[in-house]
């Protein structure tokens, strides 16, 4: 006999995810979700972009680690509320699923906070797959990585909003080649915005936090 | 690597599929639809879903996975398109944004009981 049914398996993390976007509207607070694979240097991008950002945008951060606060002390030199996530306890996940980030935000307390950021754990894969109830999405690449990784990680580039290519100072002794680098997200994501930037040495980053800003205002009004 | 949190959805979607009324049932067959841009690996979901499906109703079921193809639209000049590469760009106008028809699905269609 068969039984049909017809069911999204990840209906349970769909409407966690709703129920969060639901709060984050209630509490007028644009959320993005920042992801990337390890190392591609999304704190030190968070940490220079929370010092241009602050204190005209209030600004919190979610960090997901596997293990180690070592992020979120990073994080809160700036200034800006944060709250690390340790997916350990819940088997050592490799995101960060809609509900963590519903108890996390609500523990946190949103009221005085015009942006929220996750900093999702470091994997191209997972993340990619379940929605948290953000606003927007933003993948880091890092010109230590390969310019084919677009192409072999489609479903993180294509859900992705914008994209980051980081550490373009270290450009000159590398043989990566950032225009194919864009040219492949292009290919993934057609009309993408790629902002190359370097947390180092700070260049770049004018691109970025206007568009950031301005889809911040775009849903604060 | 998140095969495990979906074979438990999948796990307790199945469960409470089984009509109260059937005595010792016995699922046969898992019917999903995955579709090629998911990130989930058949292999991984198999081997978790015959761990924690041990001693249940679903023990020893066969996964059987019908995969979806990608499907693509342009919304500049509505062409739709299936595709087997990760290049999404429109074949037609060469612009535009695109968006994804299908090839995302994690879907369970139906469970097969035995008989018996």
């Amino acid at each position: 006999m068969e039984i049909k049914i017809q069911r999204r398996i990840l209906e349970k993390n769909k409407s966690d995810a709703d129920r969060n976007r639901a709060f984050f509207k209630e509490k007028q607070v644009f959320v993005l979700n920042m992801m990337s694979s390890p190392g591609s240097g999304k704190t030190e991008t968070l940490c220079r972009t929370l010092e241009k950002l602050m204190p005209d945008i209030r600004v919190g951060v979610i960090v997901g680690d596997i293990c180690t606060t070592n992020d979120a002390d990073r994080l809160s030199v700036t200034g800006a509320k944060v709250t690390q996530i340790n997916t350990d306890q819940f088997g050592g996940d490799c995101h960060l699923a809609a509900h963590l980030i519903d108890s996390s935000a609500r523990a946190m307390g949103c009221d005085d906070l015009d942006l929220l950021i996750v900093e999702n754990i470091g994997n191209l894969v997972c993340p990619a797959e379940f929605d948290i109830g953000e606003d927007a999405r933003t993948v880091v690449l890092s010109v230590t990585e390969g310019e084919d990784k677009p192409l072999k990680y489609p479903l993180m580039f294509q859900v992705a909003d914008a994209a980051i290519l980081n550490k373009i100072d270290l450009l000159p002794y590398l043989d990566f080649d950032a225009a194919l680098a864009v040219e492949n997200m292009g290919k993934v994501h057609p009309g993408m915005p790629v902002f190359e930037l370097s947390a180092k040495t700070r260049e770049g980053f004018e691109p970025w936090l206007l568009w950031l800003r301005t889809r911040v205002k775009e849903k604060l009004g | 690597m998140h095969e495990m949190g979906i074979a438990q959805q999948l796990v307790t979607i199945a469960l409470d599929a089984i009509p109260d009324d059937i005595k010792n049932p016995r699922v046969e067959t898992l019917n999903l639809r995955i579709g090629k841009l998911a990130a989930v690996v058949e292999h991984s979901l198999s081997f978790c879903l015959e761990v924690i499906t041990k001693d249940t109703p679903l023990e020893g079921a066969e996964l059987v996975i019908e995969q979806v193809p990608v499907c693509l639209r342009c919304e500049s000049c509505k062409h739709e398109w299936q595709t087997d590469t990760p290049a999404f760009g429109c074949p037609a106008c060469k612009t535009g944004q695109v968006t994804l028809i299908s090839g995302r699905e994690i879907e369970i269609s139906s469970i097969e009981l035995a008989d018996d």
